[in-house]
């Protein structure tokens, strides 16, 4: 089944094109990495995705239906957002923002029912941050908020889940959890469209890898046919050699620095 | 589901008692007359003690419902500030736009307006002209905006004095003077029981902020993030704008300016109660309103030739507190 659908979309702003004609075609439970330089317009695909920003030409289909014609709830239905960073002026507690996932869900002046709390701590025990549920956001480590954000993302119940940089600013060991869990949640049906700079996580994560390059795609396809020596070193003008990663077979980066040119 | 219900509902029981005691001290203390007394003319309504009576139902019982209605308002208009622009300090009298109802009632005032609907919609766009101009202020980026907000809102303040100041210079009646000084400082006492008719838009304006308590919740975690789960951002935003704007406005036109109410009653109830405005909005508006009724009744009660100004009161607790929480924001 065809989830997302993206024809042609381009977005400017102030005047520079940003994005330009921009088309995927993105399958239920597929695993979609958005790769490329800064600038490249990849957390703008993103936002255009989620409904954040406007496309000025082009069209964003989601399952089928034309993205326009969703009302904000409607779309947080289908579809979740994990920001890169969520502000944390004022002090929730793990549980309550995972248990915001299900507002798209509730009337306005609904309290949540045991079904929904019943939700959130499935989605806290799958990401395992259930021993911090009543911690406040500002209190647990980085890695943890983000595993919390994404509870609260699972809570929504999406079956499309948006992730910009989830694992940047991460030690080793929680980017692999933070990875896992999107796989797992993948094996689930659940399609994943991710935003990465690093290009290892990317080839051994994602069956499908967008580079962008200038706000347009400049390769799509496997690991294999996107991380290649020639691709990587013209987009990210870098030095750089792929290998092969013994254990997953799929293309390993290594960055060459000035003094082995 | 219960936990919560309960939670809420035990809250709300111990802030309604504690504003009942708050409304009785309030109409029993004062020049004269005792709680004993106050008591006997409750239950007991043909004591011939009409001297009293006439205190308590003309003069104490309106003001002290001033007080509360004040309280509440400024308080919860602190509440939505502080969600909408994410930032924990901000607050009507500190973000200047009691000050611009303020100018905007002067104004009016001085262009012979009546009281209602003249002046209380001076004071409206006096409140909703600042507010556009902070909320200018606010947008840019993310690091640099908490202390553009507040410098601006300062500089606001500032300007807005002098302007009073001016005003004021261009009344022609200097009996007047001394009443509109009073004023900016935050009085209670009315000429009419009458006036209190202007506040009750204030109510509607509370309802629809506490239907709007959860996308408020998601706004604190960000703008984006607030819309991808489906909130109307900018819908949500301008009806709590235009709402608070505009029950602000309409007290600073009976009240004058109090200032940081909004700031130390929702800090006091984030501290004991968390994030979530479906408790905090509620709690703001009960124990904003014990909370002005008491400092009125300092006002009334602690200078021994006349009364203060309540402004005095709240600035005594609320500035201090607010210097705490900027320098604690600053580690």
């Amino acid at each position: 089944m065809k989830m997302v659908e993206v024809d042609k979309l381009t977005v400017t702003r102030g005047g520079n094109k940003v994005l330009h004609e921009v088309s995927l075609n993105v399958e239920q439970g597929a695993f979609y990495m958005i790769i490329g330089p800064n600038g490249a317009g990849k957390t703008t695909l993103l936002k255009a995705l989620s409904g954040l920003i406007k496309p000025d030409r082009g069209a964003i289909t989601i399952q089928g239906r034309d993205i326009r014609r969703f009302s904000a709830r409607e779309l947080a239905r289908i579809l979740a957002m994990v920001p890169q960073q969520v502000a944390l002026d004022f002090p929730f507690r793990v549980a309550e923002t995972v248990l915001m996932g299900r507002s798209p869900h509730l009337d306005l002046l609904a309290f949540e029912s045991r079904h929904d709390r019943e939700l959130a701590q499935q989605a806290m025990d799958f990401t395992d941050v259930s021993h911090l549920a009543q911690r406040r956001l500002d209190e647990v480590s980085g890695g943890e908020r983000q595993r919390v954000i994404i509870a609260r993302a699972i809570c929504q119940q999406p079956q499309i889940i948006l992730l910009d940089e989830p694992t940047a600013s991460l030690d080793p060991a929680h980017q692999l959890k933070i990875m896992d869990l999107l796989e797992r949640l993948r094996h689930q049906g659940v399609t994943v469209i991710m935003v990465s700079h690093d290009l290892n996580l990317a080839g051994v994560y994602g069956d499908t890898l967008v580079l962008l390059k200038d706000g347009e795609v400049a390769c799509l396809g496997s690991p294999e046919q996107v991380l290649t020596e020639e691709q990587l070193q013209t987009s990210y003008e870098c030095s750089l050699m792929v290998d092969e990663n013994p254990v997953s077979k799929r293309p390993r980066i290594n960055l060459l620095p000035e003094r082995y040119r | 589901m219960g936990s919560f219900a309960r939670k809420i509902t035990t809250i709300l029981i111990v802030l309604l008692l504690l504003l009942v005691l708050a409304l009785l001290m309030g109409l029993a203390f004062g020049s004269t007359g005792g709680i004993r007394e106050v008591w006997h003319l409750l239950i007991n309504s043909d004591q011939d003690n009409d001297t009293l009576r006439a205190i308590i139902w003309q003069i104490r019982l309106p003001r002290v419902i001033l007080a509360a209605v004040t309280g509440a308002t400024l308080s919860l208009g602190g509440l939505v500030f502080q969600a909408l622009l994410r930032n924990p300090l901000a607050e009507p009298y500190i973000l200047g736009v009691s000050g611009g109802s303020a100018v905007g009632a002067i104004s009016g005032m001085l262009l012979g307006l009546t009281i209602f609907p003249g002046v209380a919609l001076t004071a409206f766009a006096g409140s909703m002209f600042t507010l556009l101009l902070v909320l200018g202020l606010a947008s840019g980026h993310l690091s640099t905006r908490r202390d553009t907000l507040l410098l601006g809102g300062v500089m606001i303040n500032a300007f807005y004095s002098a302007v009073i100041t001016f005003l004021i210079s261009l009344s022609p009646k200097a009996s007047q003077v001394h009443q509109i000084l009073f004023w900016l400082m935050g009085d209670f006492s009315m000429q009419t029981p009458e006036q209190l008719i202007i506040l009750t838009p204030v109510l509607p304006c509370m309802i629809i902020i506490y239907i709007l308590a959860r996308p408020m919740n998601l706004l604190l975690l960000g703008e984006e993030s607030a819309a991808s789960m489906g909130v109307d951002v900018r819908l949500i935003r301008l009806i709590l704008l235009s709402v608070t704007s505009l029950m602000v406005s309409l007290v600073v036109c009976q009240a004058g300016l109090v200032g940081f109410v909004g700031l130390t009653i929702p800090h006091i109830f984030r501290m004991l109660l968390g994030a979530d405005h479906r408790l905090l909005i509620p709690a703001c508006v009960l124990g904003g309103a014990s909370y002005l009724i008491g400092c009125d009744l300092l006002a009334r009660t602690i200078a021994s030739n006349g009364e203060l100004p309540v402004g005095i009161i709240t600035a005594l607790v609320g500035a201090p507190l607010f210097i705490f929480l900027l320098w604690r924001s600053k580690r």
